[in-house]
């Protein structure tokens, strides 16, 4: 069986391309990509606990990591359409899906 | 073979595309010609793992066909998937902690992976020489290719082969969950496939063919289908909760059934179907939720192709036969389920048969049409017809893939014909503008006429006649019987089947036969290898498909045809119906049906009466060019009311469309301006209240010693204003910055005892 750390291992890699990703692509849409690669680090993350936790059942464990995983994907999906949305009505407004250019709280 | 091999190689049978799809999409996507080679060769794997599954499993039943009526599903292998902890039913005996993921084969799923496999190939084939390969590159992403490669190439064959994974998926799937997922895989490949060209704009004249840009035409599909999956969604719960699992042979088995019935009561099983039939309804284009399939046509023609004929709206016919035995105990146990899906059948079929003579785009007969066959499909299950309904599924995928492309071919031999007059008004689908084709484009001639002959049922060649004839005969032998759903469904369908054979043979006529009608028409020229050899080898099988299904005694000659396609595809659930039967759940056994001339003759008058029809108006006499339709006349307002499609879109835009909006726009004034803004707005009165008398204070009681206190915070507020740069990635770097410091603190403070030190010191203070 794979061992537990090689799933952390991808996790963490998939965390930090994605936080690369939100830090270094100047495009909101690739931004809003990086938040969701990060979202499902977690989620492989969780599933991987779960998977290797101790169960009482092995044939029948209770479905908690996974549920878990499942709300986080829900959220992830209401946030993605709102973020994209926004976006969209930023683009609209002021014809730019650059972050840099998105600086109205400075003024 | 060994069980194992078999298992693995229906797991692999979707891979082949998938595979396609990632590697297209994530690394070749910039080399042309690489792009459809791996999309070839996923779909040639397809084609081979499950011909070669199909072979097994067909060699298996004849070879022992009892041991195979005893366990139809001959290939089977399942992992577990979802943990949804205790069992939920146990009076049903299925009793699971895991939903599975696996596969399983058995008649059904063998004659559908022939045909979805085969024409989908035909249809990869023909993208290559639709999107102009080999030609100089296109440079408007987003607008069909004038006579230029397409640019969006690549990305064309990704979604292809995503949609081909979504259909394998769906076939090869044991259970009704898996076969969801398939079907919404499917749902957002034919949006993105139908706003393929996303940038194409229409300038309508008066006199043009109306048309919907494409990027509304996905939008449309996609939120018409959604609606339906919606209520599907629902019968799956519903299915899950009665039944304890998901997997079809387990849910479905006699045993099962019985105790489903007795559970929770035939009426509830009813309401069960009609949920599930919800999702057939939006997915096959039925009446109410039809309206889609026509404008999807403004996708590329392979498009069409692949959604009309080989995948999408076959998947909503499969589902339905799959879970035949739940639809068997339904209507015997209410008619009213039996009336519902008959009905809605029997008037789509009729209702988009009427559509279909009058439109005049090429490409939107053939929609109208397909619409109007799947709606013979539904009716048949309707009365209960499993076989005559697999088998026109099988045939109608052959011949209506077969007739996709063959008009995409004449689409494209009037744009060749376009460029070379330089005319950019003349629409290349329109139908009164083409003509004596036949000489122009001689294979595409012969081959649309072999389908078209093929969805009119001519007789004893072509495999539509087969089909058409077996669900002509199913509905006769139950109206004897005194089902009068059968009696309704057959003059329906009769009077499609006779529109059917009319719009073919007008189509045909006006397109093929007489005198080029325009200058395009004049110039068209038979298109390339890549587009007609899939169009010769389609043909070859829009005859042939029927052939394995003649009755066994038909027209009394007992032993000279096997109906093989009725015991191999009846092989899959045979046992279950006649223990159903048994336990007086059905009305009726699986068995081939009694020989009768009534049918055939039926079949016979409308199919060549219709096609003559067809011909005798519109190509007895050359029709000039510009004519107006000599069926316009007799027909009066019943053609205005034809051409513009029963006004169904009119009237849902009012009684759906404006409303939502209106509401929509109340609600945005009532919340947004009137609440929100409302609590908003008294806040800031409030605060202005204060600030005034704030003010009164100030002036009155303090005076200059403040000023002190303004100056060092105004310093202070420009020294910390530097921070706010307003760049919403420098904010997002400062907080996981403090995140991360926060969160390794925590660690050091764990791993090296602090924690337990600042609380013993807590403790030592408190």
């Amino acid at each position: 069986m794979i061992p537990l750390t090689w799933y952390l291992l991808v996790a963490a890699l998939l965390f930090f391309i994605g936080l690369y990703g939100v830090f270094a692509r100047r495009n909101a849409v690739a931004i809003l990509m990086g938040v969701e690669l990060m979202l499902n680090a977690v989620n492989i993350n969780l599933i991987a606990f779960w998977r290797y936790g101790t169960v009482v059942n092995p044939l029948a464990p209770p479905p908690s990591g996974w549920a878990w995983a499942i709300f986080v994907l829900a959220v992830a999906a209401a946030e993605a359409a709102v973020g994209l949305a926004l976006i969209i009505s930023v683009y609209r407004r002021r014809d730019a899906t650059v972050a840099e250019d998105l600086d109205l709280l400075q003024q | 073979m060994s069980q194992e091999t078999l298992q693995t190689i229906t797991w692999l049978i979707p891979a082949g595309p998938l595979l396609a799809f990632f590697l297209i999409a994530l690394f070749t996507h910039r080399n042309r010609t690489l792009s459809w080679m791996i999309a070839w060769t996923g779909v040639i794997a397809a084609l081979i793992l499950g011909w070669t599954v199909a072979g097994y499993t067909s060699v298996q039943f004849f070879g022992e066909p009892e041991k195979v009526l005893e366990h139809p599903v001959q290939i089977a292998g399942s992992i577990d998937w979802i943990p949804v902890g205790s069992c939920i039913v146990e009076d049903t005996g299925n009793c699971e902690s895991w939903i599975d993921a696996g596969v399983a084969v058995d008649g059904l799923t063998s004659v559908m992976l022939i045909m979805v496999t085969f024409t989908v190939f035909m249809i990869f084939v023909y993208s290559v020489g639709y999107h102009n390969y080999g030609k100089p590159r296109g440079s408007h992403p987003g607008v069909p290719n004038h006579g230029k490669e397409d640019p969006l190439f690549s990305r064309f064959f990704a979604y292809m082969s995503l949609f081909a994974f979504g259909m394998l998926l769906l076939v090869t799937s044991d259970n009704l969950l898996f076969l969801f997922i398939g079907w919404e895989i499917m749902g957002f490949c034919s949006y993105s496939l139908i706003g393929f060209w996303y940038a194409r704009k229409y300038h309508l004249g008066p006199d043009d063919i109306p048309h919907i840009p494409p990027y509304l035409a996905a939008k449309k599909a996609f939120m018409v289908t959604r609606i339906a999956d919606v209520v599907m969604l629902l019968g799956i719960v519903f299915f899950y909760r009665t039944f304890g699992t998901l997997n079809f042979s387990e849910a479905l088995s006699a045993h099962s059934l019985e105790a489903g019935v007795a559970q929770i009561g035939v009426a509830a099983i009813g309401i069960m179907v009609l949920l599930l039939f919800t999702g057939t309804v939006g997915k096959s284009a039925q009446w109410p939720l039809h309206v889609w399939l026509p404008d999807a046509m403004e996708g590329p023609t392979p498009v069409s192709a692949v959604i009309h004929a080989a995948a999408m709206v076959s998947a909503g016919i499969y589902m339905l036969l799959r879970i035949f035995p739940l639809i068997a105990v339904a209507i015997e146990g209410n008619p009213g389920v039996g009336w519902i899906i008959g009905g809605i059948g029997a008037f789509t079929a009729l209702m988009a048969a009427t559509i279909a003579i009058s439109q005049n785009d090429v490409k939107g007969v053939l929609a109208y049409s397909t619409i109007s066959q799947l709606g013979f499909m539904v009716a048949t299950i309707g009365i209960g017809g499993y076989i005559a309904a697999a088998f026109h599924l099988i045939t109608h995928g052959f011949f209506k893939a077969l007739l996709f492309l063959a008009s995409g071919s004449v689409i494209h031999g009037m744009e060749h014909g376009a460029m070379h007059v330089h005319d950019h008004h003349t629409d290349p689908q329109d139908m009164r503008y083409m003509g004596g084709l036949r000489k122009k484009m001689p294979i595409t001639f012969w081959t649309f006429l072999i389908g078209g002959l093929a969805l009119s049922g001519f007789p004893f060649v072509t495999a539509g006649f087969w089909s058409k004839d077996e669900i002509f005969a199913e509905a006769f032998t139950l109206m004897q019987e005194g089902n009068l759903t059968a009696l309704f469904v057959l003059v329906m369908l009769v009077l499609a089947a006779f529109l059917t054979a009319f719009y073919t043979g007008r189509q045909i006529t006006m397109t093929f036969l007489g005198k080029p009608r325009s200058p395009l028409a004049e110039h068209a020229h038979e298109s390339n290898k890549f587009m007609t050899i899939p169009l010769v080898l389609l043909a070859v099988f829009a005859v042939s498909a029927g052939w394995w299904g003649i009755p066994d005694n038909f027209a009394g000659t007992e032993g000279i045809f096997r109906n093989y396609f009725h015991a191999f595809v009846g092989s899959s659930i045979e046992e279950t119906i006649a223990e159903l039967y048994k336990a007086g759940l059905v009305a009726h056994k699986l068995v081939p049906l009694p020989w009768n001339w009534t049918p055939l003759i039926l079949s016979l008058v409308v199919a060549l009466g219709g096609l003559f029809l067809g011909w005798w108006i519109y190509g007895r006499k050359p029709l000039p060019a510009g004519f107006t339709d000599p069926i316009q006349r007799p027909l009066g307002p019943l053609y205005n009311f034809f051409q513009n499609k029963w006004y169904w879109d009119e009237l849902y835009h009012t009684v759906f469309y404006r409303p939502t909006v209106w509401i929509a726009e109340e609600l945005m004034v009532f919340i947004d301006k009137g609440i929100i803004d409302g609590i908003l707005h008294l806040i800031a009165r409030i605060v202005y209240v204060i600030g005034h008398y704030a003010k009164r204070f100030e002036e009155i009681v303090i005076s200059d010693g403040v000023d002190w206190l303004k100056d060092k915070t105004l310093t202070f507020a420009n020294w910390t204003r530097q921070l706010q740069t307003g760049n919403v990635q420098e904010y997002a770097a400062v907080s996981s910055l403090i995140a991360a410091v926060f969160a390794f603190s925590i660690v050091l403070l764990i791993n090296y005892g602090w924690l337990e030190k600042i609380q013993l010191w807590f403790q030592q203070i408190f």
